[in-house]
């Protein structure tokens, strides 16, 4: 007779802990996997090999103060609310912006009287590049993938009728992060509200930018100073205002695994934190304002393992590391958004079903935020119609299958918690990796990073390929599709050229003195490292300056980044 | 066959999604082709450029802006203004069907959209570029 142990956390014996070693291997009695997915799939989507099943031995060094504790609780394992979602739900965000700003604030119109939290703000290219519409660069683009905002009077429209003092708003933009929040600040100050009432977020994560994203504008080095100068004015001028939104989203869907994303957001993170305090801010003074967002892929389990060492990893090297003492400084909040590179463009309908799992992924590893995608942005950006499925998915969610009532339901479940523990150590050893480099920056101009993310997608691919892994209705479950029975939105080019016309016009109306004197100050900030850009971009901004033209000037000092690309 | 294939992988306009561009590319090499990877952000005219400094057989393009409509032309324009009109033009994206079919009418050989098994882009390009190098040699 074995002798048991009485309850998780509690000591094994050898002779179980052989047990269980058998019944985990599958492989004493001889269970092999022989139904769908035997092979390959018997690790996660990341490649993190799996047990048949999990027990007792798998989380007995686990330290029930110190690894998990309460919701609440340091390290924050568990939540980082003690009541969970049974004091306040998760935000429901909704990304939204295409064609012009007169349209996109129509949409956001509509998706706060469906009963929408917050805005989230989709720039299009040009705009997210530093690019004005009527820019040869910006042939083509001006309005497809988000809104274009060549200048505060593109902002004043997008938030016409809208109550800047009683939303909160999450903007999406990295190279140009510090005009946006400019632009934000002007266009609230013109309507009479004070940008201390301001609340929500900015991206503003450009280190993701050169690991995944690839919307940069400036090097590395000068762009880490810019974000800096915008941390710290907003840590100072704006109480209610979340100063950088550090992603892992873009990493994921350029293809990293969840160790990948976990780790290299979480470094960038670290970074931003380390530059901030050499700048000689106090950490408690503007840690408790970092948020960061993360992508909901499609393994169930990992994804919830991924949120919950987040937070852990976090808390402890806040405290540890940083000598943070403000619990707030410790706690990891996180927006998440459900994976678009799992949707399919072949029978679009299921992504509505692989959107609802991921989402509840997401929910079980306790966001505080979720955008769930539409159905068709595989194919265009989303129609009013299947935006609304998506939100609604969020509400069924959040009001009929009752998974909010407890907190961290998975909690002490042998198998996710071995899983928060082998994602906390891949992730360790990431770091590792990257201060051999001597640092995020060294990384990436070594290529690191990009090297790794495209190992992993290649990788992942492959196994579409050969089939190891299953995505229905693109490797199994074929059937010809008529993708035209799908109504899309289209941006036409007409918008565009309209666009174009507009910020010619404003270049025209404004006082072409007040333009060139406040972009000279700029010039002069950005040489000064001392200074801080932030008020010249607001001066510059209220001159009406267009975007283009404060970048152009910034490019002037600063130069632009060229990458070295590697596949 | 006296050479591998040479192709060019590019990536146009302002979009930065290069996930897709990097698969295309890693599989052409590793089914034996020499692929120029162009980077991103590149105009029309420096990828014809590209192309035929690099004496390639094809081109490549992945665009996931929704600009595919205004660069895939503008490349074909090029391919055309440069006198390159030998190479094979195909490309790939979020690009919807009935845009897809505009594009083939409009010179572009093919368009692989999302899920497309890589095996059939394989093929696809050592059939058509493998074509146009019989008829030159």
């Amino acid at each position: 007779m074995i002798e048991r142990p009485s309850g998780l956390g509690a000591q094994t014996t050898p002779a179980f802990e052989e047990e269980q070693r058998s019944w985990a291997a599958g492989s004493k009695e001889g269970r092999p996997r022989t139904g769908p997915g035997a092979g390959a799939s018997d690790r996660t989507i990341s490649d993190v090999p799996l047990q048949t099943v999990y027990g007792p031995a798998d989380v007995e060094h686990l330290d029930l103060a110190g690894d998990l504790s309460w919701p609440g609780e340091y390290p924050y394992t568990r939540g980082i609310h003690p009541n969970g979602y049974r004091d306040r739900l998760w935000t429901m965000r909704h990304f939204a912006g295409f064609g012009n700003a007169k349209q996109t604030n129509e949409r956001y119109h509509f998706l706060l009287s469906q009963g929408q939290h917050g805005l989230s703000v989709a720039f299009d290219m040009p705009t997210l590049m530093g690019y004005d519409s009527d820019a040869p660069q910006s042939r083509g683009e001006v309005g497809k993938c988000g809104v274009a905002i060549d200048s505060l009077l593109d902002m004043e429209t997008l938030f016409d009728g809208i109550d800047m003092g009683a939303i909160t708003t999450s903007m999406t933009i990295n190279g140009p992060a510090a005009i946006a929040v400019a632009q934000y600040i002007a266009a609230a100050e013109k309507k009479g509200i004070s940008r201390k009432l301001l609340g929500g977020t900015i991206q503003a994560d450009i280190l993701k930018e050169y690991i995944a994203q690839k919307e940069w504008i400036f090097p590395p080095r000068p762009h880490m100073r810019v974000i800096v100068d915008m941390i710290e004015f907003c840590t100072n001028e704006m109480p209610l205002w979340n100063t950088i939104s550090v992603s892992g989203y873009h990493i994921r869907e350029a293809g990293s695994t969840a160790a990948q994303e976990l780790a290299f957001t979480l470094g960038d993170g670290f970074a931003y934190v380390e530059a901030c305090m050499a700048h000689g801010m106090d950490v408690d003074s503007f840690a408790p304002r970092l948020s960061f967002f993360f992508n909901a892929h499609s393994d169930f389990f990992e994804e919830i393992a991924k949120f919950r060492a987040a937070r852990r990893i976090y808390a402890k090297r806040m405290r540890d590391k940083y000598g943070a003492k403000n619990p707030k400084s410790w706690q990891l909040r996180f927006h998440t958004q459900t994976a678009g590179c799992s949707a399919t463009a072949q029978q679009p309908e299921n992504n509505i079903v692989r959107v609802a799992f991921e989402a509840l992924s997401a929910v079980l590893g306790g966001t505080q935020s979720l955008h769930t995608n539409s159905m068709d942005e595989v194919l265009a950006l989303p129609t009013e119609k299947s935006v609304e499925i998506a939100l609604r998915t969020q509400q069924v969610l959040a009001y009929e299958t009752n998974v909010t009532n407890v907190v961290d339901p998975l909690g002490g479940s042998y198998f996710v918690e071995a899983l928060t523990d082998e994602m906390e150590r891949q992730a360790e050893a990431y770091f590792a990796q990257v201060e051999e480099y001597g640092g995020v920056v060294e990384a990436i101009e070594a290529g690191f990073f990009q090297k790794e993310i495209a190992e992993a997608s290649y990788r992942y691919q492959r196994s579409i390929e050969s089939k190891d892994r299953v995505i229905v209705g693109v490797n199994a479950f074929q059937k010809e599709d008529k993708l035209d029975d799908l109504e899309l939105l289209r941006i036409t080019d007409e918008m565009g050229r309209e666009q174009a016309r507009s910020v010619q016009e404003i270049r025209a109306k404004r006082d072409g003195e007040a333009v060139k004197a406040t972009l000279a100050r700029l010039q002069v900030a950005c040489r000064d490292p001392k200074d801080n850009v932030m008020p010249h971009l607001i001066d510059c901004v209220n001159a009406y300056c267009t975007e283009g033209e404060i970048v152009d000037a910034m490019v002037q000092v600063y130069g632009r980044y060229t990458e070295r690309s590697v596949f | 066959m006296s050479r591998p294939l040479r192709i060019v992988v590019a990536k146009a306009g302002l979009d930065g999604h290069d996930r897709g561009a990097k698969v295309i590319a890693r599989a052409l090499r590793d089914a034996g082709m020499e692929v120029i990877y162009t980077g991103l952000f590149q105009s029309p005219e420096q990828i014809v450029q590209t192309a035929i400094q690099e004496d390639a057989d094809g081109i490549g393009l992945s665009i996931l802006s929704g600009a595919h409509m205004t660069l895939f032309p503008l490349v074909v324009e090029q391919l055309k203004a440069q006198g390159a009109g030998d190479i094979v033009f195909f490309g790939g994206g979020t690009i919807p069907a009935e845009d897809a079919e505009e594009l083939k009418k409009a010179g572009v050989r093919e368009i692989f959209t999302p899920g497309a098994p890589l095996q059939n882009i394989i093929d696809f390009v050592e059939r058509e570029c493998g074509r146009g190098r019989q008829l030159v040699g």
